[in-house]
Formats: structure tokens, sequence, C-alpha cells
């Protein structure tokens, strides 16, 4: 169980994919940072896709930041906050989205953290485990941001 | 006029494909069809790479299913590196990817079950599409929303104990695997704080299966009625014809139960199976050769490993087993909604082979890897969740990859769901004027009892709404609505 006033933050999509490993990418990052600064209210974890048992995995936290590329028209990052009352059912088990993951867990547990979606925009999505240039330079304005947020979240 | 319903992309499965119903002027369905794109580019993508990046670079396919590729593909090399056709693994190797095995297999088959085709049972298969989901099981039977999150996440659990991390694991290795199991982590598996433990997750994989029997018993008719038609069944067997869902002989019995593929060397599966290709179809239709096109087609999954296995070695399952096997007499079962019923008996024998697993010290010690005299070629069968995976593999003199074929489990089951969709189709949409929400579900009930696996199949990403579009014979679109989303 994470001390009181942690936050996750949870990157997720599939390396393999170019830009759609923009979530774990930001994951590997934030962790070399978090061990260089000693950084302790932050938790993170990472996976190819939201799924159900991830209402059990965020439930126990105050707040969560969820990182994902995106293929909507934003210009390099887009950080929103996401509300359980919009969440959509998704029909694919590979989509599952924050919004129905903090449903999810208000409804199984009768409360969700604070949650947070900071979307980062990407342009390919081929066989290749590597960023494009475009989505590297949106991956570091975007953890500039986070870790800012983060500090003065401390 | 003539028309043309499509329902694209199908809802509550993995990526997404489209059904095409044709209609004729008096409202008879003529023809149903299930398309699914498929590009055939990883093959030709791992061609080139050294042969050992394989187990890691297969999960790329899919985010779904990549314990079943990672699998696959270390059976394949295993031969390569001449560690033997899947059974000359050292004691360690060969326990811990069945560890990783059936803890993919429990997860799978219970966000299958929870998350995917109980909302069907609880509210109707024409239910109300906004409550027709987990998040309306969570509102209605909260208890069964937590089963299933916590039943996922014991397997996902497993999978990270096994195969190092949830993306891109590196478990198996040509030649066996890189890690023990922990102590700590066997404790935990074993003797965690309710529920995550093995004797809950039996407890609840056999409450589920309850579950089931009562919706069985109180549908009889629906259930049986519904698509239901005979067919070929294919899976792997361990050699004495026990389920096994790591590794054995390959076994088909038609319809009636007699072997029409007599516990074959998979090594040798291109001389048994064809790949079809059709005009109007992307993916490929396999069959098995000596039998031909019209009457070589088969099943995989959970269904077909019921029917082609003589028993279930785990005491719980077997017990299940018997049941299921009396309801045809111990001839095969043809009916596609009791495909969740098998899944389920196979959701409980994955839990009670985790428990023996994990009592089991040769995953705590013991040598990890076996080499051999190296090989050219080899060929890894796995029974994933869906059904049968193929993975074949040549490699050249520079240890590179030159040839890969994959024949996923959902390509398997091609022939079967198509026949499905058009079973159902031709039911419930025959004569009717006006195509409710219902109807269409029915068709995708259809589809979702064999848990395809899209974005294997296509490999592609998958992430689309559900839109219908109603088109006449002339290609004019005369509706498109945009189901629930």
């Amino acid at each position: 169980m994470p001390e009181k006033g942690k936050i996750l933050v949870y990157g997720y999509g599939n390396p393999g994919r170019q830009d759609d490993g923009l979530g774990a990418a930001f994951i590997s990052r934030l962790e070399q940072w978090i061990a260089e600064n000693h950084f302790q209210h932050v938790d993170t974890d990472t996976n190819y896709q939201l799924n159900i048992e991830d209402a059990a995995a965020i439930h126990p936290y105050d707040e969560v930041v969820f990182v994902d590329a995106s293929v909507e028209d934003i210009h390099d990052f887009d950080f929103s906050e996401v509300k359980p009352d919009n969440a959509k059912v998704e029909f694919t088990m590979h989509a599952v989205s924050p919004a129905f993951v903090i449903d999810l867990c208000r409804k199984i547990y009768g409360k969700s953290p604070k949650a947070r979606l900071l979307h980062i925009k990407g342009y390919e999505w081929e066989f290749e485990e590597r960023l494009t240039p475009q989505a590297c330079d949106n991956l570091d304005k975007a953890f500039d941001f986070l870790i800012n947020y983060l500090k003065t979240n401390d | 006029m003539s028309r043309k319903i499509t329902i694209e992309p199908v809802t509550r499965v993995e990526g997404h494909g489209k059904v095409t119903i044709h209609m004729d002027d008096l409202g008879n369905v003529t023809q149903s069809r299930l398309h699914i794109v498929e590009f055939r580019g990883f093959e030709r993508f791992v061609q080139g790479r050294p042969y050992w990046e394989a187990p890691v670079l297969v999960q790329r396919l899919c985010g779904i299913c990549p314990v079943s590729h990672h699998l696959a593909a270390a059976k394949a090399l295993d031969v390569i590196v001449g560690a033997g056709t899947g059974d000359g693994l050292s004691p360690t190797g060969e326990k811990m990817r069945r560890l990783m095995h059936y803890g993919q297999m429990f997860q799978s088959h219970s966000l299958h079950f929870f998350h995917l085709s109980a909302p069907d049972f609880l509210f109707g298969i024409d239910g109300d599409p906004a409550v027709r989901n987990i998040i309306g099981i969570a509102l209605t039977r909260p208890e069964l929303a937590v089963q299933g999150v916590m039943m996922r996440k014991f397997g996902q659990e497993i999978i990270r104990a096994t195969a190092g991390k949830k993306i891109h694991g590196t478990g198996a290795i040509p030649g066996g695997i890189n890690k023990h199991l922990t102590l700590e982590e066997k404790n935990e598996f074993l003797h965690g704080a309710d529920p995550l433990n093995a004797d809950k997750m039996v407890n609840w994989a056999s409450e589920a299966i309850e579950f089931f029997k009562n919706y069985y018993a109180a549908n009889k008719s629906f259930i049986e009625n519904f698509a239901h038609f005979p067919s070929n069944h294919l899976s792997l067997v361990r050699k004495d014809g026990a389920l096994d869902l790591y590794h054995g002989v390959l076994r088909a019995v038609d319809a009636e139960g007699k072997k029409v593929l007599n516990d074959v060397d998979y090594q040798e599966y291109n001389q048994y199976i064809e790949e079809e290709v059709r005009p109007w179809s992307y993916m490929k239709f396999p069959y098995l050769k000596h039998l031909g096109k019209e009457k070589g087609w088969y099943r995989v999954g959970p269904l077909a490993r019921l029917n082609t296995a003589d028993f279930i070695p785990t005491p719980l399952a077997q017990k299940e087993f018997e049941a299921f096997k009396a309801l045809t007499h111990g001839k095969p079962n043809n009916h596609c909604l009791l495909t969740h019923y098998a899944r389920l008996i196979e959701t409980l024998h994955a839990a009670e082979m985790i428990r023996e697993l994990l009592n089991d010290d040769d995953l705590l010690k013991g040598e990890l890897v076996v080499k051999g005299t190296k090989q050219k070629e080899g060929v890894g069968l796995i029974e994933a969740p869906r059904g049968t995976l193929f993975h074949h593999y040549r490699i050249n003199d520079h240890d590179q990859i030159e040839m890969a074929n994959l024949i996923v489990s959902t390509t398997n089951n091609n022939e079967p769901m198509n026949r499905s969709v058009n079973f159902v189709a031709k039911e419930i949409m025959t004569g009717k004027d006006v195509i409710t929400e219902g109807m269409m579900n029915a068709v995708e009930v259809a589809i979702r009892a064999y848990d395809p696996c899209l974005s294997c199949a296509t490999h592609a990403l998958g992430k689309m709404p559900l839109e219908i579009t109603l088109v006449n014979s002339e290609n004019q679109v005369i509706d498109r609505k945009r189901s629930f989303s």
C-alpha cells in the first residue's frame, strides 16, 4: 500500500510500435530521474495497455497520471483531467481508457484517485522499436512539464 | 431492393473486424462474412534479425497475448539450439515456462469471461448496451467485478515473476529460461493475503463454472441452438491423451470423435496443414490437407481442446470435464456457446496447475538452459488461450532468420467464425424489417465465443468505434449509425 499523498505515474503502449512506445519511454526516463533525485512520493508502472486490473492498481493512490501516445490533433502534448463520470465503455480489450479504469475503480472500491492524462503526440506506428525524432522532441517537452508538476505537488 | 449490412468493427474482441450481411429483396440473409484485414508484414520484419531476438521481437505483434508468442517462438528456437522439440529442457526451464503459460491462460480466460462474456449472460444478449458491460457488472454484481479484476491481476503477477517484466518479457530464451522463481515470490503466490493467492484463485475459478452452469440450466435451449454446427477440432494433446496447453502432439478429431489427425509430431505440421487464400479476405483459411478444403477445416481453442483431449490431469478440472463430456455422451461438443463453459474449465485447470507448480522446488533451483547441436529450422507450437499457435523459423549460416511463418489461433478459427456468423445471421435476421442492436450483438456473441485476437491476426493496432452501415446492392449507403460506445 503506498504512503498517503503518493502519485502513480502510469505509462502505457507498445514500444515495439514506434511512437506507441512514448508511454514506456517516459516511464523509463522518469524512473532514472527519480533515482537520481531521490524523489520519494512518486511510484511508476507501465504496460502494453490499460486493463481492468488497473482499477486495483490505482485505487490506493491519491493521484494517478496516465501517460500515453496520442494520435489526436494536438501540438506536442496535452495534460488534462480524467473524470470518471465521462467514462466510455471501450469495445476492445486493447483500448480500455483511463476514464474507464477510473470509473471501474470508483464503482468497485467506492472511490478513485484524482486522475490526469498526459497525452504525447506520436507520428509513426510501424514494427520498429524507436521513437521518431518529432516524438522524442515532444517527449522532452512533456517530461519537463511533468517534472515541474510533480515538484510543485511535492 | 437487396441490402448489405455492415457491422464495423466487431465490438469487444481484440483489435477490429467487420461483418457484412447480405440480404435479398425479401429480407432473406443470403450470405454473411467476417472480414479481417491481415498483413503478413511481421514475418518479413523478423527476416535478417538474429534468431535469439525472436522471443522478444514477436511480442510486438500484440499487447494482449505477448506471452503466447514469446513462448511459441522460444519453443521453435529450442529446436534450433539443439534443446529438443519441447521436451528436452531442464526441469526448471520447462516448469518455469509452464508457470508463465498457465499464468497467461488464467488471466486471459478470466478477462474474457468477466469482461466480455459475463455481461451477455447477466443482462441478456439483447440487454441494454449501456449496462451490458463490466461497468454494469460492477454496479449490479460488484463481487463478480472484483473477482474478474483480481483473477486477471493474479495471472499478470505470475507472468511478471516468470517473464521478468510486463512489457517485452525476456524470461524464455532459446533452450530454457533466464531466471528462477524466488522463495518470496513462491510464498506470495501460494500464501499471499486474501484474495491474491493460489487457493483463492482455484475457488473463484470453480465458482465461475457454477455461475455458467446456472446460466446454462436456465437458458439450455438458447445455448444449444445458438450457432451449433459440426466441425473438426484440432489441438495439442499430451502423448497419453491428456489436455496439455504447453506441449504435446497434434491431434484432430471429427464431429463424431474419430481421430482424423492421429497424434503427429508438430515439427512436420506443414505436411498436414495447408492455408487457403480466398479473394474476399486477407486472412487465410487453414485446413487439414488430406481432408481437403471443404472437409478439412477445423476449430481450435477451449472447445476444440476439450473435444480432442481424453482427460484433464488435475482433479477438479477433471471432474468438470467429465460433466462436460456427459452433455454429449462423450462425443465432441459442437455448440459454439459452450466454448465459454470449456474456457472456464480450462481456467480452473490453469489455477490448479499454477498451484501444483508453485509447490515444486524445481522452480527455485536447477539448470536453466540446455543446448545441443544447432539446427537450421524449428517449429514451436503452443495452445494459446484462443487456440493452437504455430511459429516456424529457419536460419542461415550467419544465425539470421531467413524465413518465418506464423499461423495464429484466430486464423485457425477463420472458417468456424465465418460459419457461426452466417448461422446466427440467418437465424435471427431473416425476414426482419428492422435490425436491432440486440440482433447485431447476437452476431457478435457468436464471434466473441472464439475470443478472436484480431490484432494478432491483422498485426494492426485496433482502436475504432462501432459503426454500422447499411448499403444497398448498388453500394449506396442507405443508413449508417454508430452503436453505443
